[in-house]
């Protein structure tokens, strides 16, 4: 059993948080101009990372709070906690 | 009763009292303290069973969870398969008997408790051994939580079967002041009986205690028997000691073979003799001990067989002045004997080869082939391995982040070692965790060890008998053989895990505690190759097996998954309903009268709603309250249709989708003000339609002055259906003018009962005249009865949750996630009229002009009729059509859709049924076939709307 | 005027948690008013407004008069009052925030109180709370959102020695809490 660190709450067990996917994939600004393909890849397409991979998590159980992450897909260590309002850190 | 092999003093058990017990329909006596196997063994009864394959007779191989051969199903006084005759405590009353590798779950229900616990610690211990202990003394001196788990009955470890002395005193008492120091420390947890099984993420390490087994028929029921201990530790120290290893040789099987150190446990901890004459076969110089000790206590050592060409000369000595033969350079090269060995067959061995075997005679033959660290903790939490040459060992090779291995599970063999490695383990996590150290921390006084002559690392003997190895056991429990292995190199296999899994060798109940390591072994020599190229197999969890019960927990009956209940349910109850499971909801499906089935029930209740009143527990809706100046932007940003044009006062039906464009929930939206909508949800969307929300308020639209409040539990919801609604509303509420003028339909009106807050809102998913009465649960019986009371003139009937489907899909309503799939737009329901044209944008416009979704021979909502009047298609049902030529199709034949709801109509007179069907619209008026139990029934495409379609009855 | 008559979820329970020791001792809470209070950013404006300092610090809790705030999320509180009717306290608390860009639903109702109270409380609690409820770390003052069990809930520590907790609990699982707390103090009720 993981732990994860909601930025809030700190470090709780993985099963009160919900996995939403890949972080910093933002709703298009104008969906009306875009290519059927353009759209297929906003709603259907995601990376497929291996290794160091920002998504998002939501802390559902507890203060129902979304966050992303940086994660390692190989290892599941989780190396960071950002807030939605914080920039992608800088990864090495 | 006698136990002819019971030492006359001496030993951890309870010699005052004596208990009896059977044995194979035997019975016979033992004591307090005493395993199954060290009582069998008293009684000198090594055989325990035959082997699963070959039938061969089998025994006590061992003293503890390693033992691979004395596998016992358990009678009484609790039934339980497949237990080590090693590791069951003795009690009053225990009936058991061999097992055949395959035991025979109970009959009868588990009455027992099971319970789990969270701890949380800075130190674990695991293993109360010299090392774990005197790591926990180091932890609980500088005042951290420490936890101390050990699987045995007490603590001590290894120190239970020898004769060590720390202090100048018995090391047992330094033992005793131990474990009296730690249960004085308010912060440490010390659990014997508690087996660690599991190491995971993050310091979580899974125990299993066994509370109440070592109390037989005693055992007090409202104790859980066993408990799962959850542990989260911000760091561990693994002291779990080492295995000892056997040697394969030839008939290496027979009952009365067993590892050296488990007859000294046996002697020194049970006052047990395993035997009377003893050969004593080894690669090192542990075995002496177990020689020395046993010719102490009585027993004729006939010869120490030790594989080195030079033995070990310091034991060489010892051995001579007690009179016992040691051979060096030799080794045992097989055993002659049926139901015990009588024999052991004994050769010179050099540089490999071995030479021609004497017979000596022996009941009890010792084997040692030196010692595994027992790294399966730190295995499992992913620590890599490394094989030590000097040891002939796999240790651990590195250290891992919170979680260090001490003691002779490290590779330190000697007592002094052993406690000054445990305390340095200690003190480096203490220090990793900024724990300042006591400043008093002393270690007992150890006598100087003396330097060991380096052990031999020796797999198997040569096969000498002309044979091929198929009677030297790797896995006694699985009967696999160096002929085994030998054929699995043989076909290909180079990976130690696939060896394993083509041999079996490892997957008994023991997973491979003496085998895995020799199997490494072996496949390296007939490889080729060095064994630390063929490294072991993962060791995964658990350790030692645990029951599925004691996983379960108390997660079983009623608790096993919780049951969401409204404010009504006893008033449900006591009128009969029968409920329906929705998500964990329980919901009354329908309240069936004397002689009722489901089918009359419903056919009753909806003739009532459609032609007097019904009334609905429909309090399970979704509600969340959206608040702020931004409401409505998010509304409108979320539905299909548009919700900022919506009147306060006013309701609105509403369709959500998902970015794809395919409906995720529908509703009902109320506007309590220009700030204020309260959304309604199904039953199941509730949760998911508050994270959606949240979703895009938080992720996407930050600045969006909004919030979402679930309030699904703070409002109560009474839905009276009919066309005499209306008289039972007005009666109830006197003060609300309920005519279609005043109060009309998609409206709903504040009032009050009795100075009680409710909200009245004419929402109907019947089609009928009906208006959705909310209030604050805590007063929803009284607001119940008051409804039901006035509703008697009419004959008010409540009805569940299967009336309340009929009547929807009569009127066409779909239900998303019964007539949706994920895969269904608003579109393909027939709900263009719900997707506004106006808005530039909202979730899932963009995909409506996807070309798919344009397609004309999508699956679209559509009623069916059976043209028998007479069946009702099952749910699910696959729906086909003939041929110009009447023909079905070739096979395989293409599907047009399903069925996704049916049911009786009371009103239709006949069954009807949704569907969704490829392009069915276009279809209205064909028919199409159902395929059921090998016929085909002919059904009409008709609308989704079979009931009132010109929606006259909406008004009363 | 008649009064209504108001029920609570677990009156069915009430004579169980009579019998229990004083070890493990399980009430449940009366009646108070609720209300789920949206806010950010939060100062000393929202102080004014409200009478109340809304605390910042994640999982934790205050008293306001005899009713508690409970931190829920960083721009989010419970608010409760055992003096205002449900309707009153929402209506006053929305005013006060409403002007702030904030909030205030009536939520008296979503969640039921139960006080454990006794020196085995921390013992019930971990058999099925993952969070780390040791005095040292979860002392008066601490609150917390998780699981019990397989239901979720918000315990509020009201002493400093762990034997004194408010777990609240939405309403449609209170009984399944009750039934869970129950079982789960059985062994303590032999204790004596």
């Amino acid at each position: 059993m993981q732990l994860i660190a909601c930025p809030w709450c700190g470090p709780r067990e993985e099963v009160e948080f919900s996995y939403g996917g890949q972080a910093h994939v933002p709703y298009p600004d104008s969906p009306a101009e875009l290519s059927d393909e353009e759209w297929a890849h906003y709603v259907f397409f995601r990376d497929n990372t291996k290794g160091r991979f920002a998504e998002r998590w939501n802390h559902n159980a507890g203060c129902r709070r979304w966050f992303n992450a940086i994660r390692d897909t190989t290892t599941y260590r989780f190396e960071s906690v950002y807030r939605l309002d914080d920039p992608k850190p800088v990864t090495p | 009763m006698s136990t002819p092999f019971r030492t006359p003093s001496g030993g951890r058990i309870d010699r005052a009292t004596t208990v009896e017990f059977t044995f194979e329909g035997q019975t016979l006596t033992g004591h307090p303290g005493d395993t199954l196997a060290s009582a069998l063994l008293a009684n000198g009864r090594h055989q325990v069973a035959t082997s699963i394959k070959l039938g061969r007779p089998r025994g006590i191989a061992a003293a503890w969870a390693e033992d691979p051969g004395g596998l016992v199903q358990i009678e009484e006084p609790f039934p339980e398969p497949m237990l080590l005759a090693s590791t069951v405590e003795l009690s009053d009353g225990l009936v058991a008997h061999g097992l055949p590798g395959q035991g025979r779950l109970a009959d009868v229900p588990d009455s027992a408790r099971y319970d789990a616990v969270h701890h949380h610690v800075d130190v674990l211990v695991v293993g109360a051994g010299p090392a774990g202990l005197a790591a926990a003394l180091t932890a609980a001196r500088a005042g951290a939580r420490v936890a101390l788990v050990d699987e045995q009955s007490e603590a001590g470890g290894s120190l239970l079967s020898g004769t060590e002395r720390l202090d100048d005193a018995p090391a047992l008492q330094w033992v005793a002041a131990a474990v009296a120091e730690l249960a004085a420390s308010p912060e440490v947890l010390h659990l014997q009986r508690t087996t660690a099984f599991g190491s995971y993420d993050d310091g979580f390490v899974l125990a299993l205690e066994r509370r109440t087994d070592h109390l037989g028929a005693a055992a007090p029921k409202h104790v859980s028997r066993q408990r799962v201990w959850r542990i989260r530790a911000r760091a561990i120290v693994v002291a779990t000691g080492a295995h000892e290893r056997p040697v394969v040789f030839a008939d290496n099987d027979r009952p009365g073979i067993m590892l050296a150190g488990a007859a000294r446990t046996f002697l020194h901890r049970y006052g047990v003799l395993p035997g009377r004459d003893a050969v004593v076969f080894t690669t090192n110089d542990s075995a002496y001990d177990a020689a020395l000790d046993l010719h102490r206590a009585g027993v004729q050592v006939q010869a120490v067989v030790d594989a080195r060409p030079e033995g070990s000369p310091r034991r060489r000595e010892d051995c001579e002045l007690a009179g016992i033969r040691v051979l060096s350079g030799a080794v045992v090269t097989g055993t002659q004997g049926v139901e015990r060995v009588t024999h052991a067959l004994v050769a010179p061995f050099a540089d490999g080869e071995v030479g021609a075997s004497t017979a000596i005679g022996c009941d009890l033959l010792l084997v040692s082939g030196g010692w595994n660290p027992a790294v399966h903790l730190y295995s499992q939490a992913r620590g890599r391995l490394r094989y030590d040459d000097a040891l002939g060992a796999f240790v651990p090779g590195e250290d891992l982040d919170g979680l260090s291995v001490t003691g002779s599970a490290a590779g330190v063999l000697d007592l002094p070692g052993c406690l000054a490695d445990g305390q340095r383990r200690a003190r480096a996590a203490l220090t990793a965790l900024a724990i300042p150290p006591a400043g008093e921390d002393r270690l007992p006084a150890a006598p100087e060890p003396a330097v060991p002559a380096a052990p031999l690392v020796l797999w198997r003997v040569p096969d000498t008998s002309g044979a091929d190895g198929s009677t030297s056991f790797v896995d006694l429990q699985r009967d696999a053989t160096v002929a085994d292995i030998a054929r699995a190199v043989g076909a290909g296999l180079r990976s130690i895990e696939h060896v394993k899994r083509y041999t079996t060798i490892g997957t008994a109940h023991d997973q491979g505690k003496t085998s895995g390591v020799l199997t490494s072994g072996i496949t390296a020599e007939l490889l080729g190759i060095p064994v630390q190229d063929t490294g072991t197999t993962t060791f995964r969890p658990p350790y030692t097996p645990v029951a599925f019960a004691a996983l379960a927990g108390r997660d079983r009956g009623r608790l096993f998954d919780p049951e969401r209940v409204t404010a009504l349910h006893e008033w449900h109850v006591a009128a009969g309903a029968v409920f329906e499971d929705v998500g964990q909801w329980k919901r009354p499906r329908h309240y069936p009268q004397p002689g009722e089935d489901m089918a009359a029930a419903v056919l009753r209740e909806c003739a009532a709603a459609r032609t007097g009143v019904g009334i609905l527990d429909g309090s399970t809706l979704g509600k969340i309250d959206v608040q702020g100046a931004d409401a409505a932007v998010l509304l409108d940003r979320l539905y299909t249709n548009l919700m900022s044009s919506l009147k306060v006062g006013s309701v609105r039906y509403g369709v959500m989708c998902g970015v794809d464009g395919m409906v995720i929930d529908d509703g009902t939206v109320l506007r309590l003000a220009e700030d204020r909508f309260l959304v309604l949800t199904t039953t199941g969307g509730a949760a998911k339609v508050l994270d959606w929300m949240e979703e895009w308020v938080q992720t996407e639209w930050p600045d969006l002055r909004v919030h979402c409040t679930s309030v699904t539990e703070q409002w109560v919801t009474f839905p009276v259906v009919g066309p005499r609604s209306r008289d039972v509303i007005g009666a109830v509420f006197p003060d609300v003018d309920v005519t279609n003028e005043a109060f009309p339909f998609m409206t709903w009106r504040d009032t009050t009962l009795d100075g009680v807050p409710v909200r009245l809102a004419r929402i109907s998913f019947s089609g009928e005249l009906a208006y959705e009465v909310y209030v604050n649960p805590w007063y929803a019986i009284a607001v119940w009865q008051r409804l039901l009371e006035a509703g008697r003139p009419y004959g008010i009937t409540p009805y569940g949750t299967e009336t309340m489907h009929v009547l929807r899909a009569e009127k066409g309503y779909p239900i998303i996630g019964q007539d949706t799939d994920g895969t269904v737009s608003p579109h393909d329901l027939g709900m263009a009229w719900a997707v506004s044209k106006k808005k530039p944008d909202f979730v899932g416009k963009r995909s409506f002009a996807r070309v798919e979704n344009q397609n004309p021979l999508r699956k679209q909502l559509v009623g069916l009729l059976p043209v028998d009047r007479e069946t009702v298609l099952p749910e699910g049902s696959q729906i086909v059509e003939f041929l110009a030529d009447g023909q079905l199709p070739p096979p395989p034949v293409p599907m047009l859709g399903h069925v996704t709801s049916s049911y009786r109509s009371a009103e239709l007179a006949r069954p009807f049924a949704l569907a969704l069907v490829r392009g069915g619209r276009e279809r209205i008026g064909e028919t199409v076939h159902v395929p059921l139990n090998g016929t085909l029934v002919p059904v009409e495409v008709t609308g989704s709307v079979l009931v009132d379609p010109e929606g006259a009855r909406r008004d009363g | 005027m008649a009064e209504l008559l108001r029920t609570h979820p677990l009156e069915a329970w009430a004579a169980a948690f009579e019998r229990l020791p004083d070890t493990v001792g399980i009430a449940a809470e009366p009646y108070v008013a609720m209300v789920d209070v949206r806010l950010a950013p939060v100062g000393a404006e929202s102080s004014a407004a409200l009478g109340v300092d809304l605390p910042t610090a994640p999982n934790t809790w205050v008293p306001a008069g005899t009713g508690r705030v409970v931190w829920l999320g960083p721009d989010e509180w419970l608010l409760t009052s055992t003096t205002e009717a449900p309707e009153e306290l929402e209506a006053r608390v929305r005013t006060a925030v409403l002007p702030l860009g904030g909030s205030a639903t009536d939520v008296s109702a979503q969640r039921i109180g139960l006080r454990l109270t006794g020196a085995r409380v921390r013992d019930v609690l971990a058999k099925g709370c993952s969070i780390d409820l040791h005095p040292r770390v979860f002392g008066r003052g601490s609150s917390a959102q998780t699981a019990l069990g397989q239901a979720g809930v918000v315990l509020l520590a009201l002493s400093d020695s762990g034997d004194d907790v408010v777990v609240l609990v939405r309403s449609s699982f209170a009984g399944y809490l009750a039934d869970w707390l129950l079982d789960a103090a059985l062994e303590f009720t032999h204790d004596s």
